[in-house]
């Protein structure tokens, strides 16, 4: 336990605003760097309300409607997945994303096809919205041979090459350098690609993180670091694992330009992944955001939803900013949506959900004979005399 | 054939590969400016340039990170430790990254890149410098892992390293830079899973990999002496790992001593011994015997380090007492 420094609020209840500044370590939420002075994000401009007027004004209605039903078709799946995962369809870990959607519908909604993402593995929603199949992806969890990695992942692996889908990866901030050598690889064949790298706030305590920022902003690398801070790594607040809780001030270590947004706002969330995404693109240029969410289900299945490290009335008081729900009432007040739309979409989103189940169901399971395939890229036969 | 140092005929491998392929690069501490911690990369930074030749901050989990993500994408990263000692930094990177991406992704991310640098002890560098981890490495499947003993060897298995799709762990000998051996100036590769017979015999069958090929040779010269005829083999690669010359020797010798520079306890050399009788149980006229690294962190003090570490003598010993001569 630390001795010296007060424990800040470790049985506090966290009841702060997503975006207000007394809760941040820094006063302003604007950060100048260390090393220059300059202002490294204008964060002032994506917390006034005016970005929901500008984004509903500057975006496509198509792409717009778009971002609601894949919020839909996110939260859909991962009900699915706690209905499976009860059946025991669905086994090991399981981690859903209920309640984050706005984060990853927002930053993905910036990208280009041929830009690459890396998740944790809290993954399934972003390999759908990336492009995989959602009939793929829950054959994956299945652990079907048609599943995107061909039932050798499962849920915490979700990966599907083509559509730059670079993986769910399951050791805590063990895949931010990989993002990282994505973009080194971009700027090596001076191409325009942009990386984004999702993880939560616990793994900005991992020394790969600040290892990889370091090089990233050593080197300008085109990488976006996405920390998802849903306030809780398991079951232990970032009060109680940060020694500070401004996790977009740990950029200011790295001469990076930062953002922190409202990660429940899938709005704030595009405009502020967009500006993320010119400085990647022209400017190899890493950025670090803070999205702060919140996260409605416990860390994984086998985790209750409330307990020990938060209450039940926290976690329904969230519930009531539900960033779907959100960006509803902000699409219908711009009238480009009304309730017999959302309806629509949502029966949508729940049949392509019954037909993932159903393919997911018909799917093999993976043959004996690909117990040892895709060990090496050669035939495993050399190794296997070694075999007691 | 020219004759080489083992730290050129690394040189010339680098060079070659760089000519050979955009996409390979070197990354590490120490590569570019500085020459090499050893000098393996002497004058590559002059000839590629910054961005194929890339100097690192200290940080061998973010840079052997960084490797494998550029391979995720078709580059063909070489990282340099520049000591083995300090990949167990970069483990995570190696085993949960390097190792795995191909099976888990479902055959869809090869990582082709290569990490090499110095392993074992050297002079007097104590605990944290002297490790021989390569049976750490060789335990994972998803890894391919070399230590070649020669000039030559390192040469040719260093070009088939870079050229293969999957992740190479490749140990270099650190008092090996200085050795010189034969080296063709051509383009040549020698296989990865391919073993070597170091020298011909008839009575005992020696295996010993990297450094301990030097001391089991030294110690054949004085078995010859006394009129015992050693047979070397060196597998060369520790992972996949070319058994059939072993047999094949074992079964003509029917005696079997394994040389390794690592500790003793869940090392190769067991996995070795393991696999010879499984195969040669009926053959082996004495029990496999080993001969490894003292059990205990380095020390360093010259006479204990001496203690500590498999001398010719004690290979000698070995030998011996396999033949029942003590």
């Amino acid at each position: 336990m630390p001795t010296s420094r007060p424990m800040r609020s470790s049985g506090r209840k966290a009841a702060r605003p997503a975006t207000d500044g007394p809760w941040c370590g820094a006063s302003s939420p604007v950060r100048p760097s260390a090393a220059t002075g300059r202002q490294t994000a204008d964060m002032a401009a994506a917390t006034t309300p005016d970005h929901i007027s500008r984004q509903l004004a500057d975006t496509p209605k198509a792409t717009l409607l778009d971002m609601l039903q894949k919020m839909l078709l996110g939260r859909r799946f991962e009900e699915k997945c706690a209905e499976m995962y009860a059946l025991q369809k669905i086994g090991g870990f399981c981690h859903l994303y209920i309640g984050q959607e706005a984060v990853a519908i927002g930053a993905l909604s910036t990208l280009r096809p041929d830009d690459a993402i890396f998740a944790s593995y809290r993954d399934h929603v972003h390999a759908i919205v990336k492009g995989c199949d959602p009939g793929r992806v829950m054959a994956e969890l299945f652990g079907r041979r048609d599943g995107v990695s061909k039932g050798k992942g499962g849920s915490m692996h979700m990966f599907e090459r083509k559509v730059g889908m670079f993986g769910g990866h399951a050791i805590v901030g063990g895949h931010i350098p990989l993002a990282t050598g994505v973009a080194f690889a971009t700027k090596y064949r001076q191409q325009d690609q942009v990386t984004l790298c999702f993880f939560g706030e616990a793994a900005v305590n991992i020394g790969a993180f600040h290892e990889s920022l370091n090089m990233a902003a050593l080197w300008k690398l085109p990488c976006i670091y996405i920390v998802e801070n849903n306030r809780y790594g398991m079951g232990t607040s970032i009060e109680r694992a940060s020694a500070i809780y401004d996790v977009a001030a740990r950029a200011c270590a790295y001469d990076m330009a930062s953002e922190t947004v409202d990660g429940m706002d899938v709005l704030a969330v595009r405009e502020c992944v967009t500006r993320a995404v010119e400085r990647g693109r022209r400017e190899h240029a890493p950025t670090l955001i803070e999205a702060r969410c919140y996260r409605f289900m416990g860390h994984s299945m086998s985790d209750p939803v409330h307990g020990h490290y938060r209450t039940k009335e926290e976690v329904e008081e969230q519930k009531l900013q539900d960033p779907i729900k959100a960006y509803f009432g902000h699409l219908l007040a711009a009238g480009l949506i009304d309730q017999n739309g959302l309806d629509e979409f949502d029966r949508e989103a729940r049949a392509v959900v019954e037909r993932a189940i159903q393919f997911a169901e018909g799917s093999p399971e993976p043959s004996a004979d690909d117990l040892y395939a895709d060990v090496y890229s050669m035939p495993y036969g050399p190794f296997r005399r070694s075999d007691p | 054939m020219p004759l080489i140092t083992y730290r050129d005929a690394l040189n010339q491998a680098l060079r070659e590969e760089l000519q050979r392929d955009p996409n390979v690069f070197l990354m590490g501490e120490e590569v570019g400016v500085y020459q090499g911690a050893y000098k393996v990369s002497k004058g590559l930074l002059q000839e590629f340039g910054e961005r194929r030749v890339i100097d690192t901050p200290i940080t061998e989990e973010g840079f052997t990170g960084v490797g494998i993500g550029a391979a995720m994408v078709g580059l063909r990263p070489v990282i340099e430790m520049m000591t083995w000692n300090f990949s167990l930094l970069a483990m995570d990177q190696i085993i949960n990254g390097a190792a795995k991406m191909l099976y888990m992704s479902g055959g869809q991310f090869k990582i082709p890149i290569v990490v090499r640098g110095p392993g074992g002890a050297a002079h007097q560098l104590a605990a944290q410098h002297s490790q021989s981890i390569e049976s750490w490495y060789a335990h994972v499947p998803g890894l391919k892992v070399v230590a070649p003993s020669t000039p030559y060897d390192a040469k040719g298995l260093l070009k088939s390293a870079i050229r293969d799709d999957d992740p190479v762990i490749f140990f270099e000998g650190e008092t090996l830079y200085g050795s010189k051996g034969e080296v063709p100036a051509e383009d040549y590769t020698i296989p990865i899973g391919v073993a070597d017979i170091k020298r011909e015999g008839t009575d005992v069958t020696l295996v010993a990999w990297s450094k301990m090929v030097a001391v089991a040779m030294k110690a054949a010269e004085q078995l010859a002496a006394e009129g015992i005829s050693c047979e070397i083999v060196d597998p060369r690669s520790l992972r996949p790992f070319d058994e059939a010359p072993i047999m094949a020797s074992v079964g003509k010798t029917n005696r079997c001593v394994i040389v390794e520079e690592g500790w003793p306890f869940a090392g190769l050399g067991a996995q070795i011994a393991y696999q010879v009788q499984q195969t040669m149980f009926g053959d082996l006229d004495a029990p496999v015997a080993r001969v490894t690294g003292a059990d205990v962190p380095m020390p360093y003090a010259k006479n204990l380090e001496h203690i500590a570490t498999p001398t010719p003598s004690r290979v000698v010993a070995a030998v011996r007492e396999v033949l029942y001569l003590d």
